[in-house]
């Protein structure tokens, strides 16, 4: 179409003009742009730089090396050993869920792993931080994963370390196991260590691993890499090593410890065997046990359920966690403070008619017939109740719980365990103020004799009992040295009760194992230098008396005896619990002898140290057992070269 | 004055257009397009694979295609506006049947070797419709409501088709040079003025309405606003982009690191370094001199485009030049805006620098076309 001149001339100069004004407009927000510029690279630019440097430089955690665990002879209970591990980063993975999945078929993840693996992607938080997605998988499956990288992004295999307790079940007791940090777990501590947020960092759960944890763990390093923004380390700026974590050595014998566990097996039972002199525990057995190792990545429910509903509770550490009336045990205890007021000569007899009214009620000793008189010795070694009662009811509660307390009853003692119980020895006040209840005589009564409100851990038995047997204030040790240094042995003084006395406690246990009459005569030792001395318990669980054979599990009386030994030199001190066992001369003492042996000659004890009664099914006994335990088994075969 | 009424014998003829041409012009976008060379070596870690190579033969070949166009003469694409305007519709159309897509949304025919992005092409057609449709128009009827909403159709018609692609980025460049050819043209302000005032009106309602049961657009569409408003609250997720490449640009400072000393596009914090976001390592390597001489060279690019067309008497030649110039002033626009966190983050590249041949050679043809009615304006 034409247009005549002047037309085009005006719409010429219009557009121009407008030319102009849109010319101006795009200048100024070039000027804007510039203004922009300006503000962030300049007015800005050492803010940015701060950032961009943060950008660059990424800060590495090294995670210190665990300290490992031995046993007082330098067995290996705790070690590290390399494992594989295949980690993903979310951040460069995309769409993680379908990567998992790849993962998953490639290396056979099972449906359990999987799942917490997507729990464990789906959480928030830094999403360029590693996630482990499989732990401790096979050489096979790191090249199977390193082979396909391409269609993996983000994932990866690393090598770590990894705990593993080589003797199994034998001290998931004692040195207890490690797991990964949980959330509980950090919400626990004020500030917790950077280290521990490391994925699956592997802390104590339990026992030594837990309250050694701080020497233990160690001090992370660190060091400063250069990354890109996928996370990729490009090169390494600076390195600070860190501190691993101390060696324990503990004051158990694991040749002696795996013993205990292989006789007490299909019991449920504790055994605790102390060194006299120096206090170190040699054995702290709890049976059933379970396999830490199966914690270590977590357990699956399919073996967590039959631990947690076990009647026999293999969690549950008895030596320690477990408090049980004592029964006849405290008897020691009971005379101890009647003697040393000297309220009563041991040689001072009291009639036992088979009963003791008191206050309106009738407490039965535990033969209805009676005993007869007797003497201490007499009453110890037939475990008589009566003269026990008596001597309570003029000893008084209060000064039966403070001998109780001398003797490490009633006390916790500082042991590198969880949940170490400290018994339980009453007294009026605590009656009050626990219970609101008043205290009445028939409480003397009963803790007479180690039932009623007095409870005492294996441990504490066992404590008592080397009390007795050397007159110190032996305290139980269970880390021997840190890193190779001696940990400082604890109570050597005496307990300051004559000498007199304590002889002839130890005089009336003696006779208890060895007297034809006492009631632990049926697992004395015979071999000179080596006679144990004792005390049988049987603490009741109900109140009626029953024959323990008609009634369920779970109601029948428990079985304890403590011992030392040799009598004459004491060198070990024992105790023995068997859960609902029955009676202690029948369930406990013959475990305390046969652990005793094994601790006094060091090994498989020789046939003759037993009664030649016993020969027979000792004999048969030992050779069952030796299939369960590694080091007999090499001892045998070192004999034999 | 219609093209029929040059004094065609003092327009150049023969190779003698080659001294006519807009050589001012040419050497500024040679000098950009340079830069891009460094820069992609730049961020390929000092290698000329795989980016800033194959980025130099296709500004060669682009360079070819420039004086080509600019040698033919400009009534002969005015002659074509139509068929090229209606060319890049069809194939937007047929890109939703038969495209394939890639890179999140933009979509291209495969044409043998050569791979066609219909909406690149649209940006140029438009203009040159629009052009030709103003050339055509009588200066008076311009403002006239009939013809205002003929032309508003050829722009909504692409626009709408490659929304749907869906390439957000694009379309706004495309409704906003069309709606500034318009301008240009001399259509009234009033209805500039009216459609500011809806879209001003709209976004109020829009955001009036949030938390009430008459709520216009989705909880998500919000937070992505929010987002954009405010990086930082989430900085992995959209925010992402957006801060790191502030990160990037803050820490050039005056002068920048040096060439090649850039830490943060080479350690992969930025995503899309060599297209998108290759401005940021223009400033954290050279800073913000280096920032502000680009942008002096887009500048007098734009000038450079003003200059000829106002120079030009020809109705279509001078709205073609400043459309063209006002495409290439949204580009760089729009995306140093969106890498200075001015803009949200959509798909536009930093004209003549970015990796990508495509963009480029559209470029380039459509500075032949300003090529073409420079040498052919009347004298």
């Amino acid at each position: 179409m034409r247009h005549s001149r002047a037309d085009t001339d005006a719409s010429h100069l219009k557009l121009s003009r407008r030319a102009a004004l849109m010319g101006g407009v795009q200048l100024l927000f070039m000027g804007g742009l510039a203004a922009r510029m300006w503000y962030l690279q300049v007015d800005q630019a050492d803010q940015f730089r701060l950032l961009a440097e943060e950008n660059r430089i990424n800060i590495r955690l090294i995670p210190p090396v665990r300290g490992e665990i031995f046993d007082r002879n330098g067995m290996q209970l705790a070690k590290n050993v390399p494992s594989y591990r295949i980690i993903m980063v979310r951040e460069d993975a995309g769409d993680f869920n379908a990567v998992l999945d790849r993962v998953a078929k490639l290396i056979d993840l099972s449906p359990e792993e999987t799942e917490r693996a997507r729990e464990e992607l789906g959480r928030r938080g830094d999403r360029s931080l590693p996630i482990t997605i499989a732990e401790d998988v096979s050489w096979d499956a790191v090249s199977a994963i390193s082979v396909n990288a391409p269609a993996l992004p983000g994932v990866s295999p690393e090598v770590g370390t990894t705990r593993v307790y080589p003797r199994g079940s034998d001290f998931a007791h004692v040195v207890g196991r490690v797991g990964s940090v949980s959330p509980k777990d950090l919400e626990a501590l004020e500030s917790p260590d950077a280290v521990l947020r490391i994925p699956r960092f592997q802390i104590g759960k339990i026992n030594v691993e837990a309250r050694e944890e701080p020497l233990l763990r160690g001090v992370a390093g660190n060091r400063q890499v250069e990354v890109n923004a996928t996370g990729r380390v490009m090169r390494e700026l600076e390195r600070r090593e860190g501190q691993s974590g101390a060696d324990l050595q503990l004051t158990i014998d694991a040749k002696l410890q795996n013993y205990v566990q292989a006789r007490l097996q299909g019991e449920s039972a504790a055994v605790v065997i102390l060194d006299c002199e120096k206090g170190d525990i040699l054995a702290n057995s709890s049976a059933p046990s379970y396999d830490p190792n199966l914690f270590i990545g977590g357990i699956l429910s399919r073996d967590y359920d039959p631990l947690l509903n076990d009647k026999y509770r293999p969690l549950v550490n008895k030596t320690v966690q477990g408090a049980y009336p004592p029964g006849s045990c405290f008897k020691m205890v009971t005379a101890m403070a009647a003697i040393e007021e000297g309220i009563i000569s041991p040689d001072d007899t009291v009639y036992c008619p088979g009963h003791l009214e008191v206050g309106g009620r009738r407490f039965h000793c535990w033969k209805r017939a009676g005993h007869g008189w007797l003497d201490l010795e007499g009453s110890l070694k037939s475990s008589c109740d009566v003269y026990y009662y008596d001597l309570a009811l003029k000893v008084g509660i209060e000064k039966i719980s403070a001998m109780a307390n001398r003797f490490g009853l009633g006390i916790k003692h500082d042991l590198a365990l969880s949940s170490v119980n400290s018994g339980l020895t009453p007294t009026k006040e605590w009656k009050l103020r626990q219970r609101g209840a008043d205290w009445v005589i028939g409480d003397t009564v009963n803790a007479s004799i180690g039932q009623g409100f007095m409870l005492a851990t294996p441990m504490q038995l066992a404590v008592m009992t080397a009390r007795l047997a050397t007159g110190r204030e032996v305290t139980p040790r269970l880390i021997k040295s840190v890193n190779g240094v001696e940990q400082p042995v604890l109570g050597n003084e005496s307990l300051g009760m004559r000498e007199s006395n304590l002889r002839k406690m130890r005089k009336s246990m003696y006779s208890v194992v060895n007297d034809r009459r006492g009631t632990g005569y049926r697992s004395r030792i015979i071999a000179e230098g080596m006679r144990m001395a004792g005390k049988t318990g049987t603490s009741q669980v109900r109140s009626a008396v029953v024959d323990n054979k008609s009634v369920p599990w779970e109601q029948r009386d428990h079985a304890l005896f403590v011992s030392f030994a040799p009598y004459d030199n004491p060198r070990f001190a024992c105790a023995v619990l068997v859960e609902h066992g029955g009676g202690g001369s029948t369930a406990a003492a013959p475990i305390a002898r046969d652990v005793m042996l094994q601790a006094l000659y060091n090994g498989e004890p020789p046939l003759d140290a037993y009664p030649s009664a016993d020969r027979g099914r000792i004999k048969t006994q030992q050779r069952a057992l030796r299939d369960v335990q590694p080091e007999a088994r090499i001892n045998k075969s070192k004999d034999q070269a | 004055m219609s093209y029929l009424e040059y004094t065609v014998k003092s327009t150049p003829t023969g190779l003698r257009k080659i001294l006519f041409l807009n050589w001012p012009l040419i050497l500024l976008l040679t000098a950009v397009a340079g830069t891009g060379f460094l820069m992609l070596y730049s961020v390929a870690g000092g290698s000329y694979t795989p980016w800033a190579g194959p980025q130099m033969k296709r500004f060669a070949l682009g360079l070819c295609l420039m004086l080509s166009i600019g040698l033919v003469p400009i009534w002969m694409w005015r002659n074509l506006a139509g068929v090229a305007y209606a060319v890049s519709v069809i194939l937007l159309i047929s890109v939703e049947f038969f495209g394939a897509v890639g890179m999140g949304a933009q979509r291209w025919i495969e044409l043998g070797p050569l791979r066609l992005q219909p909406s690149e092409m649209t940006k140029i057609t438009l203009v040159m419709f629009l052009a030709a449709y103003y050339d055509w128009l009588p200066a008076k009827k311009t403002s006239r409501p009939l013809w205002v909403l003929l032309p508003v159709l050829i722009i909504i018609a692409p626009t709408l088709l490659v929304i749907k692609q869906p390439d957000l980025g694009t379309a706004i460049l495309l409704l906003a040079a069309g709606g500034g050819l318009m301008f240009l043209a001399g259509v009234h302000w009033a209805y500039f003025a009216a459609v500011l005032a809806a879209g001003v009106g709209l976004v109020a309602a829009v955001f009036q309405s949030r938390g009430t049961d008459w709520q216009m657009i989705k909880d998500y569409q919000f937070l992505r606003i929010d987002t954009f408003l405010d990086p930082s609250t989430d900085p992995l997720g959209t925010g992402y982009h957006i801060a790191q490449s502030k990160i990037a640009l803050g820490s050039g400072g005056w002068m920048g690191r040096g060439f090649m000393q850039g830490t943060q596009s080479r350690l992969n914090f930025l995503p899309e370094k060599q297209t998108d976001f290759i401005f940021t390592t223009l400033a954290e390597e050279f800073g913000f001199v280096g920032g502000i001489s680009l942008l002096t060279l887009y500048g007098l690019i734009v000038t450079f485009c003003i200059a000829s067309a106002v120079m030009n008497k020809d109705r279509f030649s001078s709205l073609l030049t400043l459309g063209i110039g006002l495409n290439f002033f949204l580009f760089f626009a729009v995306n140093m805006s969106m890498v200075m966190g001015l803009a949200p983050v959509v798909g536009v590249p930093l004209p003549m620098v970015s990796y990508g041949g495509s963009a480029m050679l559209v470029l380039l043809l459509a500075f032949g076309l300003v090529q073409s009615a420079h040498v052919h304006r009347p004298r």
